[in-house]
């Protein structure tokens, strides 16, 4: 994790003191301490289940093993959460992500499936950026209803998460459709220098995010608008394009998570591609340490979030929960970060350790 | 194939759907061809599709005005449906409830009216079973059994390992959903025959793809030796054959693939040797429900419970009916 990513720095005296306490306040004071912790725990639990959960081994010249599968199938949850991210700061919220991901997959794999060469490389990029200027079209959408007629934006996105679905199932004809291009399927599982494609390019858009937001004046200026939308209009802030720039951002993303989800099975089924992942990525968002009233975001936060949800939703089969348990167990992992993230469990925690509470200076 | 669909559906095909419904003529019950009134649960996946199409067609063939709605995965919807057929007075109904519960008040209507009810695909749980006429449908629990007789009379060659004993994952569907359930009741039952077969990892995917990728993944990192997948829908059973060939064993030979539906992508990875066998779950009942329908209102007997005609895929019999599979 880099100096780039991190979250909101604990305090800036914090960050200057050479000594040993203050470092140790600074690891135990750290946002994404707990969430980390929890991955931890999650991966021992599995190593004890499996002991050869970690193994990673080279095969057909590219890395196999539970970790690669986690990352992978991270992404899409990773690219949700990521315009999940800028849009919570912005204090909004975009359920329709799960929609517009259907909605992607099913333009995605209906494209290619009508062109006149299946197989060609050429049309896997025609069909992707095909799903992504739609997905643009929809982030418009939302932000319009959100920015422009100042709809609360929990209804605002309800009104595409709804009819997105239905929209999805209109271009599919209600049927799976099931597409035949190499390259089409490697964006889901193909590798480069031994790492999932997948998972490249959700780190690829997690780090360009990161550039834009924390090397300019961006993120600064999208958690003013989450602050006080009013205040960082008054000051000369355009709090309007910003607004709708991030729910054009955060469709986006949502259309590229559910290109990858379609080309994952090479398949796209509009009832069930994304169906709820909209949930998973306000998790992650939550568990990263960004607030859902807005302002101070962390990308960092989003990532660790992401990765965890993928490993919690790894070890429901590795450690054989039965399917019935499978959503209570999730409930008692998030709950359970939940809890120790929240400041009073924090505070309770640092009690315990007098030295370091004085540093703290929260 | 029970996929629960949350979405309201778009408001123009409901509209569509209402119109088909109401837009006929209300005195057709006065001439001689029998008026159906179906109720269809939504087209939420190709087995429903295929199954309403096979209804429309079958009564086109029989002679049979079939007036059609198109329920969205709405019970009040259906309800609807199944009232305005009865202001129509129509010759019979039938319908797919989409859920089991809540069917009483709208059945004493229809009971009232003196139009007989067929249910089909699924059924309901209503105590006072003179509702209905009969219940056409597949028996999960008889799927799952014939998946699991296979097995047993295959166990010989699916003991891929040769360790002698058969260890079997099982993917299965939507938690609580009755066709997860039931095929992993009758599945269970079939092997008990063979002390050789257990099932040593279980794990919904939800009938989905991704679902069944998913857990396929996680299992061929912690289930040492296994010899076979049993699905419980094709589309797991695809999801699990990708992340077969994504950690380098042949699908179908490594790893034998039992599945349930045979669609027409399952059917096409079957003739391609990627899974062992397939038992059908026929949507294609339009034929049997029209002859049913014919056969009551003769005022002829019929059983409570009619099973859907059903077979099993072997590789070599898929081959040989795929070019004509209308689903």
């Amino acid at each position: 994790m880099t100096d780039t990513l991190a979250p909101a720095p604990p305090t800036p005296g914090a960050r200057k003191a050479p000594a040993g306490p203050s470092r140790w306040a600074r690891v135990t004071g750290h946002p994404l301490l707990y969430p980390l912790l929890a991955m931890v725990v999650l991966l021992i639990i599995n190593v004890i289940a499996t002991p050869t959960f970690l193994n990673v081994r080279v095969q057909d010249g590219h890395l196999f093993g539970s970790p690669i599968d986690i990352i992978r199938n991270s992404a899409p949850v990773l690219l949700v959460a990521l315009g999940m991210t800028l849009v919570i700061a912005t204090r909004g919220i975009d359920l329709s992500v799960g929609a517009v991901a259907a909605i992607a997959g099913a333009v995605a794999c209906t494209r290619i499936v009508a062109a006149p060469d299946e197989g060609a490389l050429v049309t896997a990029v025609m069909a992707v950026t095909l799903a992504l200027a739609v997905c643009v079209l929809l982030g418009v959408w939302n932000g319009f209803l959100v920015s422009v007629l100042g709809i609360q934006p929990i209804i605002a996105t309800l009104v595409l998460m709804v009819a997105g679905r239905g929209l999805a199932m209109l271009i599919t004809d209600g049927q799976i459709t099931t597409v035949n291009n190499p390259a089409f399927s490697k964006l889901a599982s193909g590798y480069l220098f031994g790492l999932p494609i997948a998972f490249l390019v959700a780190l690829g858009m997690v780090g360009l995010t990161a550039l834009l937001t924390r090397r300019t004046a961006l993120g600064m200026l999208i958690e003013a608008v989450g602050i006080n939308p009013a205040a960082s209009r008054l000051a000369g802030v355009r709090a309007r394009t910003i607004t709708w720039t991030v729910y054009t951002f955060a469709a986006v993303c949502a259309g590229l998570a559910g290109v990858i989800i379609a080309a994952n099975t090479r398949s796209v089924n509009a009832n069930s591609l994304g169906l709820w992942i909209e949930l998973d990525a306000i998790l992650a968002v939550v568990i990263g340490g960004t607030a859902l009233t807005g302002g101070r975001f962390s990308l960092a936060g989003t990532l660790v979030g992401a990765l965890l949800i993928a490993t919690l939703a790894r070890t429901i089969p590795n450690i054989g929960i039965p399917s019935e348990a499978n959503y209570l167990f999730k409930a008692v992992v998030v709950v359970a970060v939940c809890v120790v993230q929240s400041p009073r469990a924090r505070a309770a925690l640092r009690v315990r350790r007098p030295s370091v509470t004085k540093v703290e200076a929260r | 194939m029970v996929k629960k669909s949350l979405i309201a559906a778009a408001a123009i095909s409901m509209s569509a759907a209402m119109l088909t419904a109401c837009g006929s003529d209300s005195n057709a019950s006065d001439d001689d061809t029998i008026t159906m009134g179906f109720s269809q649960v939504g087209a939420e996946s190709g087995w429903r599709t295929a199954n309403t199409a096979s209804i429309q067609a079958s009564a086109k063939e029989a002679g049979i005005d079939l007036k059609f709605a198109d329920a969205q995965q709405k019970q009040e919807n259906q309800i609807k449906a199944i009232r305005s057929y009865i202001q129509q007075k129509v010759d019979v109904i039938a319908f797919s409830p989409v859920v089991e519960s809540g069917w009483d008040t709208v059945l004493q209507e229809a009971k009232r009216a003196g139009i007989p009810v067929i249910l089909t695909d699924r059924a309901v749980d209503s105590d006072d079973t003179s509702l209905y006429e009969t219940f056409l449908g597949s028996d999960f629990v008889l799927e799952g059994e014939k998946a699991g007789e296979w097995l047993v009379a295959n166990a010989a060659d699916a003991d891929v390992d040769g360790d002698g004993t058969i260890k079997v994952v099982q993917l299965e569907g939507t938690t609580g959903a009755a066709p997860a359930i039931d095929r992993a009741d009758g599945f269970a039952t079939a092997i008990a025959a063979d002390p050789s077969i257990e099932v040593t990892a279980s794990q919904t995917g939800d009938f989905t793809r991704d679902g069944g990728k998913q857990v396929m993944e996680s299992f061929l990192n912690s289930v040492q030796g296994i010899d076979v997948v049993f699905a419980h829908n094709d589309d797991m059973g695809l999801g699990a054959i990708e992340a077969i060939e994504a950690a380098g064993l042949v699908p179908g030979k490594d790893i034998k693939i039992i599945t349930i539906d045979a669609v027409k992508d399952g059917m096409q990875a079957l003739v391609d040797g990627k899974i062992n066998f397939i038992v059908e779950c026929n949507p294609l009942l339009g034929p049997q429900l029209m002859e049913l329908a014919k056969k009551v209102l003769a005022g002829e007997e019929v059983p409570k419970r009619v099973v859907t005609d059903e077979t099993t895929f072997t590789q070599e019999e898929a081959a040989a009916v795929l070019a004509d599979r209308q689903y």
